[in-house]
């Protein structure tokens, strides 16, 4: 992009030596656009030996803020060589101009901030993440207190947002989580198919579409999909509520935020996810039956018939029974990022994007916490 | 008079049924500083708006510099938008950066200026405003809101404009820095040669800033004048304006100062 001048900067400004020894002469426009040129030929000029220098002025034409600085930072250095400096000719508008950023103008450059070395970035990060981690159980703390308290006086239970939240999160995340869960069903039972082909068991794609999607894989998906469709928003949302001071707003109406914006998203989940959790389970199954049919010639009678020996009541229960768990984990993490947000609009998204990336991997973690539990179990 | 910097002519806007502005016009003279009053609703920060091509009347004519700003597009507008500055009501500094960078970041984009000439100037535009040095490195978030305002101020001249819209300058602001605000508008108007439209309801800043001030209502400006000439009007909405207690109290302080 290329600056077009103001009507009155055409005329190019200048600082040279004079006529005499001792003088310099500036003129043209001292404005903003002309500014890196100009400075060039402060730079350019022959250091000057005299005692006593007069810099004649008359024939600036313009002169704005960036200008006025640029002669009084000349000025300065001039005066810094030992030099005894006198400015002369200015025009009375000019000169009003160059008194002001005199006045205004400190000794020292911009302060910089010092950039950290590697060292102290890895220390600071490390400090930070320890601070997250032990912020992350004090909300926990916090959160369970809250609800202890709710229950104890179920009246301060706020029934309007939970149905909101099941709604939003639950009801409507229906057609993703279902199609989905769907597809996958109709993968697992397409890769099986050939392999159980080969050894004749075409009957066992029953057992490795229902056992892997109702124990494992559909907690899993629908957790996820929740995790980036509703853990997202809650850290988003209580993220603008804090950069808004809404948060502390409602701290001195006497509400806790906890308890108004955290409670019934940790309430509603976990009733909202184990129900999403059968619907997937269903669909998932239906998946695979819709595949098995043309792949291996399975009727969907044989294959519901097989579906009650395939999958035992215990693998039924530990999938579901996981839903709730990761709803903890989901609504607690948004959540929580939300209300690490500071300031910017940049940490909302910072924040929204970490509780993601954080409720997943935590949701992953624990599932497979389960697996080595329940392998203990013999379940 | 001499030349006029913004005219505006037979201007209409309307949302929906609600007529905000009927037949409006006024026009601001080069150096002037030209404010906006009327009560909270009444269409100034719209018509502030309108006037930096944010949004667009039914009707009507807005030119700025001797141009036709109503239906411009971002393009054509962009050769102006480098003339002017807009400092908004609550600073929109963009919160991801310094103030530094919030100051740079316009001479980047708009000049052929080095990064060390940019930080130096940008520095000098913080200096003007009168925010101390260590402001320069910290993010909005960190500052308070009278430091936000003068920051916005300091984006807002980062080009060295010759027009400067302010929206609600002092709002918000104790009355310290409020006067540090009327003070700084004034030496920038006196030093610079800038032309000001103000949007505001302080009363103190339009008594010691403001050469002329154009009163909205109803649709319509109801007065327009110095302060002077305002307050010996016989319109009700006027004089209900300025001689509500607040107003009688400011205009006794500026009469004090003479």
């Amino acid at each position: 992009m290329t600056p077009t001048p103001t009507p009155q900067a055409t005329e190019r400004a200048d600082i040279t030596t004079g006529d005499s020894p001792g003088e310099l002469r500036c003129s043209g426009a001292w404005v903003l656009h002309a500014l890196t040129a100009l400075e060039r030929r402060v730079a350019a000029l022959p250091a000057a030996r005299e005692r006593e220098l007069r810099i004649d002025a008359s024939a600036v034409t313009a002169m704005d803020t960036s200008g006025a600085w640029l002669l009084v930072r000349t000025l300065r250095a001039l005066a810094a060589r030992g030099a005894a400096v006198r400015l002369a000719g200015l025009r009375p508008e000019f000169d009003a101009l160059v008194k002001l950023i005199e006045a205004r103008m400190r000794a020292e450059g911009p302060v910089r901030s010092r950039a950290p070395g590697m060292l102290e970035r890895v220390g600071r990060k490390a400090w930070e993440e320890t601070l997250s981690a032990f912020g992350l159980l004090a909300f926990v703390g916090e959160g369970t207190l809250a609800l202890a308290r709710a229950l104890a006086d179920p009246r301060r239970i706020r029934w309007r947002p939970i149905l909101y939240n099941i709604q939003t999160a639950g009801f409507e995340a229906l057609p993703i989580t279902g199609l989905l869960s769907f597809l996958m069903g109709i993968v697992i039972a397409y890769q099986g198919a050939t392999q159980l082909q080969r050894f004749g068991a075409n009957i066992y794609v029953v057992d490795l579409v229902a056992l892997s999607m109702v124990r494992e894989l559909s907690p899993l998906i629908t957790a996820i999909i929740v995790a980036g469709r509703s853990g997202s928003a809650y850290a988003a949302q209580i993220g603008t509520m804090k950069v808004t001071e809404e948060i502390d707003a409602l701290r001195t109406i006497g509400v806790g935020p906890l308890e108004l914006l955290v409670l019934p998203k940790v309430i509603a989940l976990m009733i909202a996810l184990p129900l999403l959790t059968v619907y997937t389970d269903v669909m998932g199954v239906l998946g695979g039956m819709v595949m098995a049919r043309p792949q291996l010639g399975i009727s969907f009678g044989t294959f519901v018939e097989r579906l009650g020996e395939a999958v035992s009541l215990s693998s039924y229960l530990i999938g579901i029974g996981k839903a709730p768990v990761f709803a903890v984990i989901v609504a607690l993490v948004g959540c929580y990022q939300g209300f690490q947000v500071t300031g910017s609009a940049e940490s909302v998204g910072r924040r929204t994007t970490v509780s993601v990336v954080q409720s997943i991997f935590l949701v992953i973690l624990v599932d497979a916490l389960f697996s080595i539990v329940f392998n203990w179990l013999k379940l | 008079m001499s030349e006029a910097v913004i005219e505006i002519e037979r201007l209409n806007t309307r949302f929906g049924d609600a007529v905000v502005h009927r037949d409006v016009g006024f026009s601001v003279a080069r150096g002037e500083i030209f404010a906006l009053v009327g009560a909270s609703g009444c269409g100034k920060s719209t018509l502030l708006r309108e006037t930096i091509v944010l949004q667009r009347p039914q009707s009507g004519s807005i030119r700025v510099f001797g141009q036709e700003v109503v239906g411009m597009d971002d393009e054509a507008a962009l050769a102006l938008r480098r003339r002017w500055g807009v400092m908004f009501e609550r600073g929109a500094l963009f919160s991801a950066l310094t103030v530094s960078e919030n100051v740079t970041m316009v001479l980047e984009e708009h000049t052929d200026l080095g990064p060390a000439l940019r930080a130096e100037v940008a520095a000098l535009k913080i200096a003007l405003t009168g925010l101390p040095p260590d402001a320069g490195p910290k993010y909005p978030s960190e500052l308070s809101g009278g430091m936000r305002k003068r920051a916005a101020l300091a984006r807002a001249m980062a080009l060295d404009p010759e027009l400067l819209f302010l929206d609600e300058p002092t709002a918000g602001l104790d009355p310290l820095s409020a006067t540090g605000i009327d003070e700084l508008v004034r030496n920038l108007r006196d030093a610079l040669g800038l032309t000001i439209m103000m949007v505001t309801h302080d009363l103190d800043l339009l008594w010691r800033t403001a050469d002329r001030v154009a009163v909205l209502g109803d649709g319509r400006i109801l007065g327009i004048g110095t302060m002077n000439e305002l307050s010996k009007s016989d319109d009700a909405l006027i004089r209900e304006y300025f001689y509500g207690p607040r107003g009688r109290a400011a205009r006794e302080q500026a009469w004090n100062r003479r």
